[in-house]
């Protein structure tokens, strides 16, 4: 499968999202450069990766929308293609309404990078076939804008479509102040997956705490895209 | 003509604000104990240039803010329109 | 002009007649006020370079030494290491959160300048009391500028220290460290030469922000210091990250002569500096750099130290080329003059020339100081302070958990979790352990890096204190598995016109020359901060530590924390009594004084090989150095970190308090399987190093003789909330 990691001025987990792609999960990956509008049909899952584009001015995500390749990427979803955003790359996507709701300020004020437990909510989605409904994964999350919001309607579709993709384990391990402690959600189509925490940070056993847990996220997506969406998800 | 526009960006008062309510204690600790609603906004200026009519301007405006200025999912905004001297 | 000229410049009457017959002719305004902050100390180091001369820095590995933008040392495979620490510390303490954020984004640059590529910075900080409110507003704001800069642009903050002391009250500490990797083909220098090569100012516009930044760093702080915040910067670490990627890629063309960051001092700092590098001079046309401002004149311009700036000389014929790669990143690129053959650095403005000085008189002709040093008369009394009168504590337990929970001691959680310690994917081991450690992706080798220095040891005694923060720097990098390389020096004292502070810094420097000389560590670099003085008086000296180490293989990298039960717990080096200057006499007794530990520096060096050579033969669970807290402290640290508990059995004829709480050096704590203890003895023993069984790891409890006896988790609580409960109530 072919892995596309796009470049927005300020992103900065966009190398980190190539090695996984590239080198852990041994998969062809390009790196695209944000003002590159360009069919997008050769690949077959399209990052959205972590960092501050535009230096996070004005609101997280909000500029970054408008550049040229976001309408590619639009079109892309829009066909079915696979979109993860990560981190900023969620709120890329949220900002442009490629998923719903809005991201606010943390709860505490403050920017936390940990590593938090996280409860897989739905398993049937490309991007968690690997995982078990309620297993906990634990993954880091770095941000300070990760207070995910959605009004009670909103809120009421994410739970009826299986929106919701993953959860933060409970109240004690939210580190943002979340609705319901979501932490990622899909679209109701399940080909667009928004997450605050960064499985990319978490795919070799080498790195910080050892787990490789984000590497099961990586491989549902190579799994959903070889083996075709019959049998996962 | 040249206008001179200041916005104002705020979450919607039916959205929890973190850093209202930090404001608000802090103030609270410094002995103002007669203060409430605290909310904090983003203040914005700009200059429109080579319009016209202030009706256009303002349009241009709310077109600005439903893009880019404001998250209309989260926050309300208000504008003012001042048509520049010279 | 006023009747003293030189004064509003920062200048000395007599620094003035030099200016004059350098130029055999009064300066004008413009010139005067380059002089004055390229001949300030932030600059010049006019005071303390006679005495930086004394250290070592010669290494095999080095393959740049002080004097450039960073020192560079080889770590094989055709790559090497930039790296450098920094200080801005009165930025700081007028302005916490831009203070501390320039300070990240101005090292940040230096290691780019280098043509490395950042990948980890480590941030050493120093308060007052942390029970007072200022002290808590200072510390946010820092932590939350090295946060707000350092986690945008996507570098890693992997680690550093926080050190809490009422010396540090109105004049905190803000020592920023950066590390970054390239390969030997991309290493930059910031020289200018070839005459006819364009000079050109890339990255940010220039305004009046910062104006002679450099000479307010090299004065006191006093009242009025609060009003001088126009002095300063705001930092744009979004700029800052696309600045770094369109130098980098700049480098990589080979299209370049030399690049150097504009920091202090500016335009007149990186013009003048690159040019008496190359032997060149410069002609830079004001009218051409890129303002943000109107109306700014040749004094301002020359002077501003607006952030995200470079100065760099292209090959003649290139520029194009460099206008390409920054607009491609949306930052200006404009040619602003070139370098000429007179060795003059000429500024024209409208037309008109607006100065005309040596460049080399700017950058290397700064007057040198011998500055008068006299033995501090405080030292007799805290040296002589008779601690045999102090009373035991009555529950060690209690004792223990004081010390645990003194800020100095405790969890760094709340300052490490706001800053992102994981970009990058390449954190072996996260914050908190004895040293950061990183993957060098595509090799099988590893970094180790970490800063270090007990400022009150170097209070009580300067050049033992210095010669233990290079040593406890070592050790704390062997801990983690790698041989430590070289250092960078972040020298933080008082005002050096007083010659108890003089010679404070002398001795300082004596103890660091000769702990890196037995420890093979030379000084790659760093940055001389002085008066750090506040009305109530001088910091304590201290000068940090900022060392890299190397590992052959990541997979020896080793971590703090008991891993099994039933592992043996081993003290490599001896316990002594010295309980002067140690953490335990400052919570529990409230007193910083006495002796401080003695540091027989071949000892420290065999103890040190032993703990890596048994960490290379693969035996070694967890490694800790044993400093700060003493022993109790280093096994509950050990303890909490793993979760797991440890039963300790000591025999010892020491005072208890001396027993758990002394801060003798030259000591690591490891634990390793029971099969493997005899292999660590036979090492210790060809070594010549004392070695003695502690007890094992097991349980939920941190026993130590009938000393203490405590649940590991009421341990944790009370260390790792300590801080957080400080600030948030």
């Amino acid at each position: 499968m072919k892995f596309a990691v796009i470049t927005f001025p300020g992103s900065n987990c966009d190398q980190d999202c190539y090695h996984v792609a590239q080198e852990v999960l041994g998969q062809p990956t390009d790196m695209l450069w944000h003002k590159d509008a360009q069919d997008l049909s050769e690949y077959d899952c399209v990052i959205l990766p972590g960092g501050f584009s535009y230096g996070d001015y004005l609101r997280t995500g909000a500029i970054a929308r408008f550049s040229p390749i976001m309408n590619s990427v639009i079109d892309f979803a829009k066909n079915g293609g696979l979109v993860i955003g990560i981190c900023n790359g969620f709120q890329i996507l949220l900002e442009a309404g490629l998923l719903p709701g809005a991201m606010k300020i943390n709860d505490n004020l403050k920017f936390v990078c940990k590593y938090v437990n996280l409860e897989v909510v739905n398993a049937e989605t490309p991007f968690t076939n690997q995982c078990n409904k309620g297993e906990i994964l634990q993954v880091p999350v770095a941000h300070g804008e990760g207070n995910y919001h959605i009004d009670e309607d909103g809120l009421e579709d994410l739970i009826a479509n299986d929106q919701i993709v993953v959860r933060y384990e409970d109240e004690a391990e939210n580190p943002n102040g979340s609705v319901m402690n979501i932490a990622g959600i899909c679209n109701k189509e399940k080909n667009v997956f928004g997450l605050m925490p960064h499985p990319e940070r978490c795919s070799e056993s080498i790195l910080g705490n050892g787990t490789e847990d984000g590497y099961k996220i990586f491989a549902s997506i190579l799994e959903y895209v070889t083996k075709g969406s019959e049998q996962c998800g | 003509m040249n206008w001179k526009v200041e916005i104002k960006t705020m979450l919607k008062k039916s959205i929890l604000d973190p850093q209202g309510q930090a404001v608000e204690s802090g103030l609270d600790a410094l002995g103002y104990k007669n203060v409430s609603d605290v909310n904090v906004g983003k203040h914005m200026e700009l200059v429109v240039e080579d319009v016209e009519s202030k009706a256009e301007v303002e349009s241009q405006i709310e077109e600005m803010c439903e893009r880019l200025l404001a998250n209309p999912v989260i926050e309300d905004y208000t504008f003012q329109v001042e048509e520049m001297e010279g | 002009m006023a009747n003293k000229p030189w004064e509003n410049e920062g200048l000395t009457e007599a620094e003035y007649k030099m200016i004059v017959d350098i130029l055999g002719r009064k300066p004008n305004k413009t010139e005067l006020g380059m002089y004055g902050v390229m001949w300030s100390e932030h600059c010049s180091y006019k005071n303390s370079k006679k005495v930086l001369r004394n250290l070592p820095t010669e290494g095999a590995r080095v393959l740049q030494g002080p004097g450039e933008n960073a020192g560079i040392i080889d770590i094989g495979d055709e790559q090497a290491v930039s790296f450098k620490i920094e200080s801005h510390n009165h930025p700081s303490a007028i302005e916490p959160y831009q203070g501390a954020a320039t300070g990240v984004g101005g090292i940040i640059r230096d290691i780019f300048t280098m043509g490395a590529r950042p990948i980890a910075c480590l941030d050493s900080l120093r308060f007052g009391d942390l029970n007072n409110e200022r002290v808590q507003f200072l510390l946010e704001g820092v932590v939350e500028g090295i946060s707000g800069y350092g986690n945008c642009i996507g570098i890693p903050t992997v680690g550093g220290e926080v050190y809490f002391s009422e010396s540090y009250q109105e004049n905190p500490l803000v020592n920023a460290m950066c590390v970054g990797i390239m390969d030997h083909e991309d290493i930059s220098t910031g020289t200018a030469k070839g005459v006819g090569n364009p000079v050109m100012v890339v990255g940010a516009t220039t305004g009046r922000d910062g104006i002679q930044g450099a000479s307010f760093a090299s004065d006191e702080l006093t009242e009025d210091s609060e009003e001088d915040r126009p002095a300063v910067q705001v930092g744009d670490p979004f700029m800052e990250k696309l600045l770094l990627e369109a130098c980098l890629e700049l480098i990589k063309t080979g299209a370049l002569v030399g690049i150097q960051d504009m920091g202090a001092a500016g335009l007149t700092g990186s013009s003048c500096e690159m040019a008496s590098r190359g032997g060149a001079g410069i002609e830079l046309d004001i009218d051409l750099v890129p303002k943000r401002e109107t109306g700014m004149n040749s004094y301002e311009v020359m002077l501003s130290e607006s952030q995200e700036r470079m100065l760099v000389v292209p090959k003649k014929g290139k520029e194009e080329l460099v206008e390409e790669i920054f607009e491609k990143w949306g930052l200006n690129a404009a040619v602003v003059g070139k370098v000429t053959d007179d060795g003059m650095l000429r500024i024209l403005d409208e037309g008109e020339v607006a100065a005309e000085v040596p460049a080399r008189s700017l950058a290397d002709d700064a007057p040198e100081y011998d500055r008068e040093s006299e033995r501090p008369s405080y030292l007799d009394e805290v040296q002589s302070y008779d601690l045999s009168s102090l009373s035991e504590p009555e529950d060690y337990n209690e004792a223990l958990l004081e010390v645990l929970q003194s800020p100095n001691i405790a969890s760094k959680e709340w300052v490490y979790e706001q800053y992102d310690h994981m970009v990058r994917t390449n954190t072996v081991v996260l914050p908190g352990s004895d040293a950061a450690v990183l993957r060098v992706k595509g090799k099988e080798k590893g970094l180790a890096m970490t800063t270090d220095c007990n400022g009150r040891y170097c209070y009580l005694d300067p050049e033992t204190g210095g010669a233990i923060a290079v040593a406890e720097a070592a050790r704390n990098i062997v801990c983690s598995g790698a041989e430590p390389v070289a250092i960078t020096d972040g020298l933080n004292f008082g005002n050096p016109m007083k010659p108890e502070i003089f010679w404070q810094f002398e001795k300082c420097i004596d103890g660091i020359s000769e702990a890196c000389l037995s420890l093979g560590t030379p000084v790659t670099g760093g940055n001389v901060s002085f008066y750090n003085e506040s009305p109530s008086g001088a910091i304590y000296p201290t000068p940090i530590i900022g060392m890299v180490g190397l590992l052959e293989d990541i997979n020896q990298a080793t971590t703090s924390d008991f891993k099994d039960e039933g592992d043996v717990i081993l003290l490599l080096g001896e316990t002594k009594d010295e309980l002067g200057g140690s953490e335990y006499l400052n919570t529990v007794h409230d007193l910083e004084t006495g002796k401080v530990p003695e540091l027989d520096l071949d000892l420290e060096k065999r103890v040190q090989d032993t703990c890596l050579t048994v960490i290379k033969e693969g035996i070694v669970k967890s490694a800790h150095d044993c400093a700060d807290g003493g022993l109790a402290v280093t096994l509950a640290e050990s303890s909490i970190a793993g979760g797991l508990g440890a039963e300790v059995e000591i025999n010892s004829d020491m005072a208890p308090s001396s027993l758990l709480f002394s801060e003798s050096q030259s000591r690591i704590v490891i634990s390793v399987a029971k099969e493997d203890v005899e292999k660590v003895k036979n090492q210790a023993t060809e070594n010549e190093v004392s070695v003695t069984k502690l007890g094992r790891v097991n349980g939920d409890k941190l026993i130590i003789n009938d000393l203490v006896n405590m649940k590991i988790g009421e341990m944790k609580k009370r260390w790792k909330e300590s801080i957080r409960s400080k600030i948030e109530g």
